[in-house]
């Protein structure tokens, strides 16, 4: 393919791809993304090759192996165009059937389809399920309709145009207006506005600047910026190409974990293809704009993902923060101005530059404008990455999205922010999502980890859990944040293992404070947020576990054992049975018995009843 | 000075072939730029499994950096270990998600069934447990790899299950 040497060779290009691609034709999408990777996409699209040619439909059906839809938990997800019909959880054994009846005939199969666990209804359409149907999909919505590993895909459905608007009919100043205006705010957790970040850097002293994209997404429990840039890495691409060209830059990184394989593949291959066109590299579409693009792999350290840590990492030094009294956008990789956005924030980019900042601000709340992506996980029926306008209640997200609490459980709290951010409980379910009233309630958007947690998680142990993550995660180098976290951590590991003293918690609550107000970078000082929003909404539990030496979610093992109700057990036997101890028995159709002793409170036996006759005490 | 002894007792477990040819290749796709040495340490260890001593002082003498600064990054990213690892490297997911659905219980069984601690490799060199902050699989979990290999939608049983096919692999 020869480079398109002009904004005219682009368009006859892209006119070209759309005649080729009829909206009529027959396209059956597979998710290969690495959630349905792991449910077993790789078989289910061999089986699908082989019974394609066996029915002699090659050239009549395509079959595209798309980056993640969303609804992992559903995976691995067929869906077949044009019509869009939805199948979920497909096993190589059910693609003969698939073939044969809906392919072939165009006739739905009723059984296969998605069966809605509240109104138990079978939906036939992906758009109508009620997962789908309350999002508003504009950054992640290509990723199920276009192969991520085909240039010509993303082109077709107007992928670049952006670009080519904003290099032939904007200037850099115009560019940065536009986004100022759109009102975006840095997706990667600070809300930064994007805008001004631009501006500051273009304006910084210095003769070479940088810009950078930040895919170090080290918040466990948030996935959006992998699928991302798995499955649609040239609108992240052509976010960076448009923000280089508004600061006047012409060197670019994307810094991306390593643990990500199929993340660094796929952007790896959608460089090149860009290359290829003449998008990315030496003059640009005949503009005379020159820029290119480098992958950096990152080597699993949580800090990293802090600005000045990234850039010392990129530098190829160890990832240790500074102070930002100089900011990184005027001193920054190399000591050259640098702007760095997150992943999410890149792919706004090229949105709001075709649809003009007026309609991006017209979504969201006064002062977050457009869609944020959440990874929906933990204890809730839907998981997967949800897109909603900022402004959208926990209660939308969690209950109509995410269809709620499964196994008939009670709603505990909802987990936002990462390691970061805090946990709200259910009297704030109403709150609408977005920068401000999140903080309010003392947690943060963070990147958009968003993980529901019901009556059997320990609000301790989670604080124990975070703590201990950021404890392993720190630099170490300065000595609130090293010595503190682990302070912390000792004493919130005193508490769940029954060793908790009277003034635990507000000995917890003064470190909280002072490792708050010392550290030096943002890891320190958000390191206290899960503990400070434990304590404030579920001090109880604490005191229980202080006082009282229980856990009343039966978590932490020393504080709680497994009792059957001698009432509710109708001697089924199934506990008996699965108990890798043997430590349950009893006669078939009488209470069963566990032996204390023999108990190492595994839980199987508590997940096995089916009659809640085995309590936590 | 004692835990300099130490440490070059760890490194001197296995001595390993220098695969020049490899690292050759290696420097030479990072530009021999140490601002790449991140870069050059995984895909030295994703040859070797670990960073063994004698292929570290063929990088110092080809990058023209002192070892400490090598020592500094090998020591601070999660992603490097200076002892030598097993064939297949088990790593259980323990975000946040995985967390919440019971992931260490995961990590419990499969360190009882391989008689190894968390960040230790069995006698054979066949299996390395090592934990993860996150591997995106979130709406999966639990999660393990193996390897490459995601496996997801985890209990005990299906754990063990999985681990048992790797064993009976040569």
């Amino acid at each position: 393919m020869s480079k398109l040497q002009s904004q005219k060779n682009y368009e006859v290009l892209r006119e070209q791809f759309k005649k080729e691609r009829d909206p009529e034709r027959l396209v059956v999408s597979l998710c290969a993304g690495s959630g349905c990777g792991a449910s077993g996409t790789k078989e289910v699209m061999k089986a699908l090759e082989k019974e394609v040619l066996k029915n002699g439909l090659k050239g009549k059906v395509e079959i595209k192996a798309t980056g993640c839809h969303g609804f992992c938990e559903q995976g691995p997800i067929v869906v077949i165009y044009p019509e869009g019909i939805f199948y979920p959880k497909v096993k190589p054994e059910d693609i003969p059937e698939i073939v044969a009846k809906t392919i072939v005939n165009g006739e739905v199969i009723e059984n296969k389809l998605y069966k809605d666990p509240l109104s138990k209804k079978r939906i036939s359409k992906g758009k109508d399920i009620p997962f789908y149907r309350q999002q508003l999909r504009i950054v992640f919505g290509n990723n199920g309709l276009i192969d991520p590993n085909n240039i010509d895909d993303y082109i077709s459905m107007d992928g670049y145009s952006a670009l080519v608007k904003a290099l032939f009919t904007m200037s850099p100043e115009e560019v940065i207006s536009a986004i100022k205006e759109s009102g975006l705010r840095g997706r990667g957790g600070g809300g930064f506005p994007t805008g001004i970040k631009w501006e500051t850097c273009r304006k910084a002293h210095g003769d070479i600047r940088y810009v950078m994209c930040n895919a170090d997404e080290g918040d466990p429990g948030a996935y959006m910026d992998r699928s991302l840039l798995e499955g649609n890495s040239h609108s992240v691409l052509e976010g960076m190409i448009i923000g280089a060209y508004a600061i006047g830059s012409n060197q670019g990184f994307v810094y991306v974990r390593n643990e990500y394989p199929l993340a660094v593949k796929n952007l790896g291959i959608g460089i090149k293809q860009a290359e290829e066109y003449g998008l990315l590299g030496k003059n640009i579409l005949g503009s005379g704009f020159d820029f290119t693009v480098k992958i950096s792999r990152g080597g699993g350290a949580f800090v990293c993902g802090e600005s000045t840590a990234l850039m010392r990492s990129l530098e190829g030094k160890v990832g240790r923060p500074r102070a930002k009294y100089v900011h990184t956008v005027d001193k920054g990789y190399r000591e050259s101005p640098s702007a760095l956005n997150n992943v999410e924030t890149w792919a706004n980019v090229p949105i709001i530059i075709n649809n003009g900042p007026e309609w991006y601000a017209s979504l969201g709340t006064e002062k977050s404008k457009g869609t944020k992506v959440f990874s929906l996980v933990g204890k809730v029926r839907n998981t997967g990455l949800v897109e909603v306008p900022m402004g959208t209640s926990l209660r939308t997200i969690i209950y109509d999205i995410g269809g709620g609490i499964p196994k008939k459980k009670k709603f505990k709290a909802v987990q936002t922010g990462g390691p970061s951010g805090g946990c709200i409980p259910e009297d704030f379910l109403d709150l609408p999502v977005d920068y401000e009233r999140l903080a309010e309630v003392g947690s943060i958007m963070g990147s958009g980890g968003m993980i529901v947690m019901d009556q059997d998680n320990c609000m301790v142990d989670l604080a124990r859990y975070f703590v201990d993550f950021l404890k392993n995660e720190s630099c170490g180098q300065c000595t609130p944040c090293r010595e503190g976290i682990t302070q912390m951590s000792e004493i919130l590991t005193d508490i769940c293992e029954g060793n908790g003293k009277e003034g635990d918690i507000e000995l917890l609550e003064e470190l909280a404070t002072m490792i708050k107000r010392f550290s030096l970078c943002g890891l320190g000082k958000t390191a206290p947020n899960s503990v400070l929003t434990t304590i404030l909404y579920f001090r109880e539990e604490y005191e229980a576990h202080i006082r009282d030496k229980k856990c009343p979610a039966g978590v932490c093992k020393a504080l709680f054992h497994y009792e059957v109700d001698e009432e509710l057990c109708n001697g089924c036997h199934l506990c008996a049975l699965k108990c890798p101890q043997e430590a349950v028995t009893g006669e078939k159709k009488e209470p069963h018995h566990i032996d204390q002793d023999k108990c190492i409170k595994c839980s199987i036996c508590y997940e096995a009843c089916k009659f809640d006759a085995i309590l936590i005490k | 000075m004692e835990r300099i002894t130490a440490i070059k007792g760890e490194l001197q477990v296995k001595i390993e072939p220098i695969d020049t040819v490899y690292l050759d290749k290696v420097l030479e796709q990072n530009m021999q730029d140490p601002e790449n040495l991140i870069m050059i340490l995984q895909d030295v260890s994703a040859k070797y499994n670990y960073l063994p001593r004698e292929v570290l002082n063929y990088v110092v003498e080809r990058l023209n950096v002192s070892m400490s600064l090598i020592y500094s990054a090998a020591t601070f990213y999660k992603a490097f270990s200076l002892k030598p690892r097993g064939k297949y490297i088990i790593n259980v997911c323990l975000g946040t998600a995985c967390h919440v659905r019971g992931a260490e219980k995961i990590k419990e069984s499969l360190e009882e069934r391989l008689n190894i601690h968390e960040g230790e490799t069995t006698e054979n060199l066949k299996f390395t447990l090592e934990t993860v902050r996150c591997l995106g699989c979130c709406a999966l979990g639990p999660v393990i790899t193996v390897n490459e290999t995601s496996y997801g939608g985890l209990d005990r049983g299906k754990a063990l299950k999985i681990i048992e096919k790797y064993e009976d692999e040569a």
